[in-house]
């Protein structure tokens, strides 16, 4: 079949992927690099991020402090080389979208502003209103149009990573507006894919959040690593599930129980004072705030709603003039999505499934460790989140290291010559194979929308805020037998033009494999540490698992759960402390 | 978002309730003429018409096919006609529209790809053809740090930065309708956006490219745009603006020619 042929070929066109992209363009113009998305670039999830992005910035803090925060916010398994590069050139790349217009928000004498955040203790939070995702991505890909060798595949869809020769050397896409499947060459492949919130039923995350492309490393025989590992955030709202951004507590803003009661002082996380404390109460980090929400809500001091059970979040106190200064978003998604005005009311808030932590495992330059294939942002796991991400450091990781993937990969692609004549007939069969399981019309009768549910209440009832054994062999269970109905799935639409249908199968085939390997993963931990918390095992074991998860996948069977160690290298594991 | 699979446990308003939603199909290998079909849909307190397409798509027919991704009113995907109006489909409640039916079209002013999915590759050269990035006749290198910028001068374009490029603008402005060749509302509000940021050097360059009869001579100020944008970007302002500004470059080259650009 006919090939199209780049030298760099990134898939995903959000924050990871765009930054990935300029710097390959900027490091050597003659490389020819191209972004294949599924929607059209300013439609990515980044675009949802609200609050900000962290960089040291002020002459109080440090990057040492920086590291720290993020260490131990992250139960201390954060790489700690990863770290130190992390936050090393943060500040550069948060400088260098200022460059290119990135709007801010500013001091009075014209200086770059920033906020305190969730977890972090010094104000070291960059943040353009509370649309800070909006601004950088639109930012990104405005800029990204000034570069010539940049090409674009909008709105085509991969289904397979091509791997020829022990290296990965292109994908299989599908070209959505007219249906043709064709296979792409490339030198080196860059999965930018984002996360998969939506294997769970409630979430933040945009309905193209799939974990595309950690299944696809995952189907080529890349580890998914610490997949485990599942952000909730305290505060979206009930039913949509839309994000109440984290800048409401750092403005200061506070969570009530059902009885008005500042809940948070009961967990360990300091004491109530009007005024926010840094890396105290309403800020401390997201794993701690929404376990103590199921706490209290095993207490019976939560409220009850027709969306299941929520407290209150108040920013009435901050008064009008900060709320639409700093968190206008804020105040119109209640308004248009709640019919209530913060200003005046409460604002009613659950936790919500947000981030993965885990994802493609890559080293510290975003390779992995199929040759040929690098990864950056919330699809990749370098790690530098470890056990619980801290608010802010995904904006600025997906600038940090999609721009040190974009120049790892350019120097390996220009290592490279052309590849081989295997990876053209491994196309033919992808064709060939997507035809025949989706658009031949050979299904059983199984509804999508029947497996979706399923995988959603599996998710949900045994790999949530606390799981044990049980849960997690019930759910495997329950997994494992979606999994088995995905070839009977029959679809309505066999048509070639723009077939959505088709997408949402073969995404769906995507969050099942995801959803497997996050089980498998939580199911070997028998510790609690950061966001994985176990009933059964509720101590963090340093002994056993001061290590990353590694999970591999095994076709008709199980995935078997490897480890490797944490790199550690100035902080030795200790107590994670808040309001204390 | 979380609404598809809770959709089942949804408040319902009122026991059994329904409505009628009367959707645009147009399959090009299936059909030559688009059709309108008619789908019954319960109606929920909390549903946005965008849960009533899914609902459609998830249960009553696989086939309609429409774009959707955020459903929080910041990705631009989900923009349609909803009895007539431009509209973010993620943003219009269903019972808001009671009794129905609900006549669900695509965005006006564009070609129809399939069903609710428009054709949108014109939008998207135009909004590359005003180089919609920070020009520089020097650039600052990192090492010398952020350019200051007040408050006042973010205010200066930040309104016009706020666009989530959902094209509601194009599907209300007439004469977009008429003339495809004019570059619209977003697309010149993207210009004025970089044209006022006090980092920019680019205004002349993209003035060029806009003072033409494509560029913002055809707007006839109707203000549709201003209207439906759904992010209060005010597209017209930034036209409107954009003449003034136009008009007296032109003043100042015919009275001082000398006087650059």
């Amino acid at each position: 079949m006919e090939m199209l042929s780049h030298d760099i070929l990134i898939v995903g066109g959000g924050g990871a992927g765009l930054r990935a992209a300029i710097a390959v363009a900027e490091i050597d113009p003659s490389l020819n690099v191209a972004v294949v998305s599924k929607v059209y670039p300013m439609r990515s999830h980044t675009v949802s991020a609200e609050g900000g992005a962290a960089a040291v910035i002020g002459p109080d803090d440090s990057l040492d402090d920086h590291a720290y925060d993020t260490i131990s916010g992250g139960d201390w398994l954060p790489d700690q080389d990863a770290v130190e590069a992390f936050v090393k050139e943060a500040p550069r790349e948060l400088l260098q979208m200022e460059h290119w217009g990135c709007p801010w928000s500013r001091q009075p004498d014209g200086s770059v502003a920033v906020r305190s955040f969730g977890g972090m203790k010094i104000e070291r939070t960059w943040f353009a209103s509370d649309k800070t995702g909006f601004h950088m991505l639109h930012t990104l890909f405005q800029t990204s149009l000034k570069y010539d060798p940049i090409q674009r595949y909008d709105e085509w869809f991969v289904t397979k990573l091509l791997v020829d020769d022990g290296r990965c050397q292109g994908v299989v896409a599908i070209d959505l507006a007219t249906g043709k499947v064709h296979g792409i060459r490339a030198k080196a492949v860059i999965v930018c894919t984002g996360g998969c919130g939506k294997v769970f039923p409630f979430t933040t995350n945009a309905n193209i959040k799939n974990g595309d492309g950690m299944a696809l490393a995952y189907r080529a025989g890349v580890p998914l690593k610490d997949m485990e590992f599942v952000q909730y955030h305290p505060t979206g709202l009930p039913f949509t599930g839309i994000l109440i951004t984290e800048a409401t507590r750092s403005e200061g803003g506070h969570l009530l129980n059902k009885d008005g009661y500042r809940y948070l002082q009961d967990y360990d996380l300091g004491t109530p004072e009007p005024q926010p404390v840094l890396r105290s109460m309403e800020l401390g980090p997201r794993d701690r705030l929404s376990q103590a929400f199921v706490k209290e809500q095993e207490k019976g001091r939560t409220l009850q709603g027709p969306y299941g059970d929520y407290v209150n979040l108040d920013i009435r106190h901050l008064g009008e003039k900060i709320i639409n200064s700093k968190l206008p978003f804020v105040r119109e998604l209640c308004l248009k999505y709640e019919n209530i005005d913060p200003v005046k009311e409460l604002i009613p808030v659950r936790p919500v499934v947000h981030y993965m932590m885990g994802g493609i495992h890559t080293d510290i330059l975003g390779a992995t460790p199929l040759e040929g294939l690098f990864a950056a942002g919330e699809v990749a796991c370098v790690s530098i989140n470890g056990a619980n991400r801290l608010g802010s450091n995904s904006l600025t990781e997906l600038l940090v290291f999609g721009a040190r993937v974009g120049r790892a990969a350019a120097e390996y692609a220009s290592r490279q010559k052309g590849n081989g004549a295997a990876v053209a007939a491994q196309a033919a069969e992808e064709v060939e194979r997507i035809e025949r399981q989706y658009l031949s019309g050979g299904g059983k009768g199984d509804k999508m929308v029947d497996i979706r549910q399923g995988m959603h209440a599996a998710m949900e009832s045994g790999a949530g805020i606390y799981r044990s054994k049980a849960s997690l062999q019930k759910s495997a269970q329950e997994i494992s037998n979606l999994q088995d109905r995905i070839p009977g799935i029959r679809l309505d639409d066999s048509s070639q033009t723009f077939n959505t249908e088709l997408v949402a199968a073969i995404e769906l085939s995507y969050m099942l494999d995801v959803a497997e390997a996050i089980i498998a993963s939580a199911s070997q931990r028998t510790e609690s540490r950061g966001s994985h918390q176990r009933t059964d095992y509720p101590d963090r074991d340093d002994n056993d698992f001061l290590a990353h998860s590694l999970a591999v996948r095994k076709p008709g069977a199980a995935p078997t759960i490897e480890y490797l160690p944490v790199t550690i290298t100035r902080w030795p594991p200790g107590e994670r402390v808040y309001g204390r | 978002m979380a609404v598809d699979s809770l959709a089942g446990n949804a408040a319902v308003v009122a026991g059994g309730e329904m409505v009628t939603l009367e959707v645009f199909r147009y399959r090009p290998e299936e059909e030559t003429e688009p059709v309108y079909q008619a789908y019954e849909v319960p109606v929920h307190k909390d549903w946005v018409v965008l849960d009533a397409l899914n609902h459609i798509k998830d249960h009553l027919d696989g086939t309609l096919s429409f774009r959707w991704s955020c459903r929080m009113g910041v990705c631009g995907s989900c923009g349609m006609m909803v009895n007539g109006d431009a509209t973010l489909t993620c943003a219009t409640f269903v019972e808001s529209l009671l009794p129905g039916p609900i006549r669900v079209g695509p965005l006006e002013n564009f070609p129809v790809v399939r069903d609710l999915i428009i054709e949108m590759n014109d939008f998207m050269e135009k909004l590359e053809s005003v180089k919609p990035w920070i020009i520089r006749d020097e650039e600052k290198s990192l090492e010398d740090g952020a350019y200051l910028q007040t408050p006042a001068q973010l205010a200066d374009f930040k309104q016009f930065s706020m666009c989530i490029n959902c094209l509601l603008c194009y599907a209300a402005c007439p004469v977009y309708g008429l003339e495809p060749s004019f570059t619209g509302p977003a697309v010149i509000a993207l210009a004025q956006r970089y044209n006022l940021d006090s980092r920019d050097q680019g205004a002349g360059e993209r003035n060029a490219i806009l003072n033409t009869d494509e560029g913002i001579w055809q707007c006839t100020l109707v203000g549709e745009c201003s209207v439906v944008c759904p992010k209060d970007v005010d597209p017209a302002a930034a036209i409107q603006r954009y003449k003034v500004s136009s008009t007296l470059q032109w003043y100042q080259k015919l009275l001082m020619p000398w006087s650059g650009k």
